[in-house]
């Protein structure tokens, strides 16, 4: 047998592979239905307020790895603690900060320290369980969202903690008047996962 | 020269035992070279291919001790492509056939088998000891080879190797009559060890000095066996993780109170901040503690144990101690003479050290001679305030996690700042640079480092300049590493000699090309001029014009090498 048609015979494999996993897919549509797995923020809140820096798709990736930099052995890299540092942006501040998602272990311990990051905001807990920030001065809101690994704007708290912490490229802290049409999507997830 | 009789000259001879002044010796005149290659019992080889085992043996019949090194510096961090070479076994086989009696062997990355450590286990029957570091290609079967076959074995110390663990019971392989082992390190293994085997093994070695577990040893089984061996000085901890109020914790504080001579602490890979309270008492007599794999201890619980370790000279640690818990450091250990402080996280914590850190370190710990140091940033001035501090470094290597970051108070290359280093520390042997830097920085290290004998460049200098102000100025230089630099032909080309004087010339991602390091290996026929041509493609011809991406260069005396792989291009 030449090479060619064992590797046309490999190919049409995988790919009856990749149909079954589609098939097999956990989603969070009723099984059978066609529809995406999940909703992005982005789709129902038109985005066009965002700064020009956060609504890139093309947001700057952590620093390329280079083969052999920083000068260190494999071993040692198994021993590192890992980490997450992702940017938390807030509407309306002229400052970016950063925090290591691995330090916490719940949505909570993140939220009390954002709330110390950015002074003059407090935890508000909302209907159902639902997150959001408030400046407690002048009683505006804030909804704690997130981009995930697909580029999409989702509410922080739709997914396990340990899933957020996988998925979440950057925080930021929303305007809840201009965060329209999240309310019942939220408001049934989040008290789940919480 | 020769007023004495050989037998006196030979018995001089026995004091001298640096391998410099050795090979010094040799070179007076014929009888001494006589009697120098007779009595010589430890050979030092720093490159497998640059001899043969057969010239080794010949010229020393008396060999007991050997130490060799195989691949490259830069493998460590996965430069050199894999199945390169530096494999051991053709060493022992031939050192196997000659009649030499073979006593201790060390070996650093080297490609070692199952196979090797099995010959070597039965060739040499007074065999002492074994010392592997970062080698790879064996198993805990070859392991249990040595512990079977090694009658009189002292030492197996395995540091960071990568070694294939077959779950056996290797150290149930010790014989019973095995009762001379003074120093055993398996903290490397990844699995489990017989914990039963372990114990009987530690109580019926009575030299036991030097002890360095895996994280597979738990707590219990430590307290066990340090109240078998108290008189260890060199403690490695595998796991440090147990309930406070379990009958084995309360145990070992009792136990450890005991073992008063332990000068030397390391390991701990998994452990529980709450236990760390249960070494304080031994850590007023440490001299060496290494944390750099003690993942689990951060913070205040690192800085309240440092400040129990008041006589330490050695320290390697994480940089989770920040700049603050280095500047405890600096006032608690000031016999300090060498620092490591390793990334903790692969990419740069940003609050982790910086130069602030350094500085403390500087005004503290006057004696420092070495330091390895990966830092988030580095200014000029604070370089010059450490090298008027520290004139004593032997080893300088720094490394800012971002390799081309300048000054960030001012802007400015590192250049001035590492002119100090090399201008006022006049015994540097070895120097790692990193940050912005031009071809300044050359010039002032071809000037000052007339000592230096190793020397690692990435992402540096401006032209051939650079490279040129170091092969003309640094007339001790041994090895030289360089990646990703501007340095061409002209820098390769303009002393060919001088490589004959160096052991060997690392160069990856620079400018050199395939015409230039053909005309060098021609030129000189006593080096090896390696190429790698990793790229699978394009192996039909290597036109001169080609960027070399990487290159190995070394001085031998064997001609080429005949276990190169394919990719390996031998000029």
């Amino acid at each position: 047998m030449s090479s060619q048609s064992l590797s046309s015979i490999h190919s049409s494999e995988a790919d009856a592979v990749d149909c079954n996993l589609k098939e097999t897919e956990l989603t969070l549509g009723l099984p059978g239905t066609k529809t995406a797995t999940k909703r992005p923020f982005s789709d129902t809140v038109h985005l066009h307020h965002l700064p020009n820096s956060l609504s890139k798709s093309k947001f700057p990736t952590p620093k390329e790895q280079m083969v052999g930099w920083p000068p260190v052995r494999a071993s040692r890299k198994n021993a590192m603690k890992s980490c997450k540092f992702v940017k938390v942006a807030v509407d309306g501040a002229p400052y970016l900060r950063k925090v290591d998602l691995e330090m916490y272990d719940s949505y909570e311990h993140l939220m009390r320290d954002l709330e110390t990051m950015f002074c003059g905001l407090a935890i508000h807990n909302h209907l159902m369980n639902e997150r959001k920030l408030m400046e407690s001065g002048n009683g505006i809101e804030y909804m704690p969202t997130y981009e995930d690994r697909d580029g999409d704007w989702m509410l922080v708290g739709d997914v396990p903690w340990k899933m957020f912490v996988e998925s979440c490229k950057r925080i930021r802290l929303m305007i809840s008047s201009e965060a329209i049409g999240l309310g019942p999507r939220s408001s049934s997830k989040c008290s789940g996962s919480i | 020269m020769n007023y004495f009789p050989d037998e006196v000259i030979e018995h001089i001879f026995d004091y001298v035992v640096s391998h410099r002044d050795r090979n010094a010796l040799s070179l007076v005149c014929k009888s001494w070279y006589r009697i120098e290659r007779c009595t010589r019992q430890r050979v030092f080889i720093g490159n497998c291919y640059s001899v043969t085992p057969e010239r080794l043996f010949q010229r020393f019949p008396g060999l007991k001790s050997l130490t060799l090194k195989g691949k490259p510096h830069f493998a460590d961090f996965s430069l050199v492509p894999y199945g390169w070479g530096g494999y051991v076994y053709p060493w022992i086989e031939a050192l196997a056939k000659s009649r030499v009696g073979l006593e201790e062997l060390r070996l650093k990355r080297m490609v070692v088998t199952d196979e090797s450590l099995e010959l070597l286990s039965r060739s040499f029957t007074h065999f002492k000891s074994l010392v592997l570091v970062s080698c790879e290609g064996f198993s805990t079967d070859g392991l249990a080879a040595i512990a079977a076959n090694c009658r009189y074995l002292r030492e197996l110390d395995l540091q960071e190797n990568e070694v294939e663990d077959h779950k056996g019971q290797w150290l149930s392989c010790f014989p019973d009559s095995c009762t001379s082992l003074v120093s055993l390190n398996f903290a490397c293994l990844k699995g489990e060890v017989s914990l039963g085997a372990l114990e009987r093994l530690v109580a019926r070695s009575p030299n036991l000095k030097s002890l360095k577990l895996n994280r597979s040893v738990p707590l219990d089984a430590l307290q066990r066996i340090m109240m078998r061996a108290p008189q260890l000085a060199d403690l490695g901890i595998g796991s440090f993780v147990q309930d406070p109020e379990s009958e084995a914790y309360i145990k070992l504080k009792s136990t450890i109170l005991k073992c008063k001579s332990i000068t030397s602490l390391s390991g701990l890979l998994e452990v529980a901040p709450h236990c760390l309270a249960t070494i304080y008492p031994i850590c007023p007599n440490l001299t060496s503690l290494n944390l750099s794999y003690a993942a689990g201890i951060q913070g205040s619980d690192l800085i309240k144990l440092i400040r129990h370790c008041v006589k330490l000279q050695r320290l390697w640690i994480m940089d989770c101690i920040g700049d603050k818990g280095l500047g405890v450091v600096a006032k608690t250990c000031t016999d300090l003479q060498e620092l490591r402080v390793f990334p903790s996280v692969p990419f740069g914590n940003p609050v982790a050290v910086t130069e602030k850190g350094l500085v403390a370190i500087s005004m503290g710990c006057p004696k420092l001679h070495s330091l390895l140091y990966f830092c988030h940033q580095m200014t000029n001035a604070a370089l010059i305030t450490v090298a008027k501090n520290c004139p004593n470094f032997i080893r300088f290597r720094l490394c800012i996690l971002d390799a081309t970051k300048p000054d960030p108070d001012t802007m400015q290359p590192l250049d001035e700042g590492f002119g100090a280093i090399v201008q006022s520390c006049r015994r540097l042997r070895r120097l790692s640079l990193s940050g912005q830097l031009t071809d300044q920085v050359f010039l002032y290290i071809g000037m000052y480092a007339e000592k230096l004998e190793m020397l690692s460049i990435a992402f540096a200098g401006d032209s051939d300049k650079g490279m040129l102000y170091v092969l003309n100025g640094c007339k001790k230089l041994r090895k030289l590493e360089i990646r990703d630099c501007p340095f061409g032909d002209m820098a390769l080309l303009t002393d060919v000699g001088k490589y004959e004087t160096m052991r060997s010339l690392w160069m990856s991602s620079c400018e050199v090309t395939v015409g230039a390091c053909k005309l060098l290996a021609k030129k000189m026929p006593r080096l090896n001029v390696e190429i790698f041509n990793e790229n699978e493609q394009e192996d039909c011809s290597l036109e001169d014009g080609q960027r070399v991406e990487k290159m190995y260069l070394y001085r031998t005396v064997a001609g080429k090498r005949r276990d190169a792989p394919e990719y390996v291009w031998t000029l």
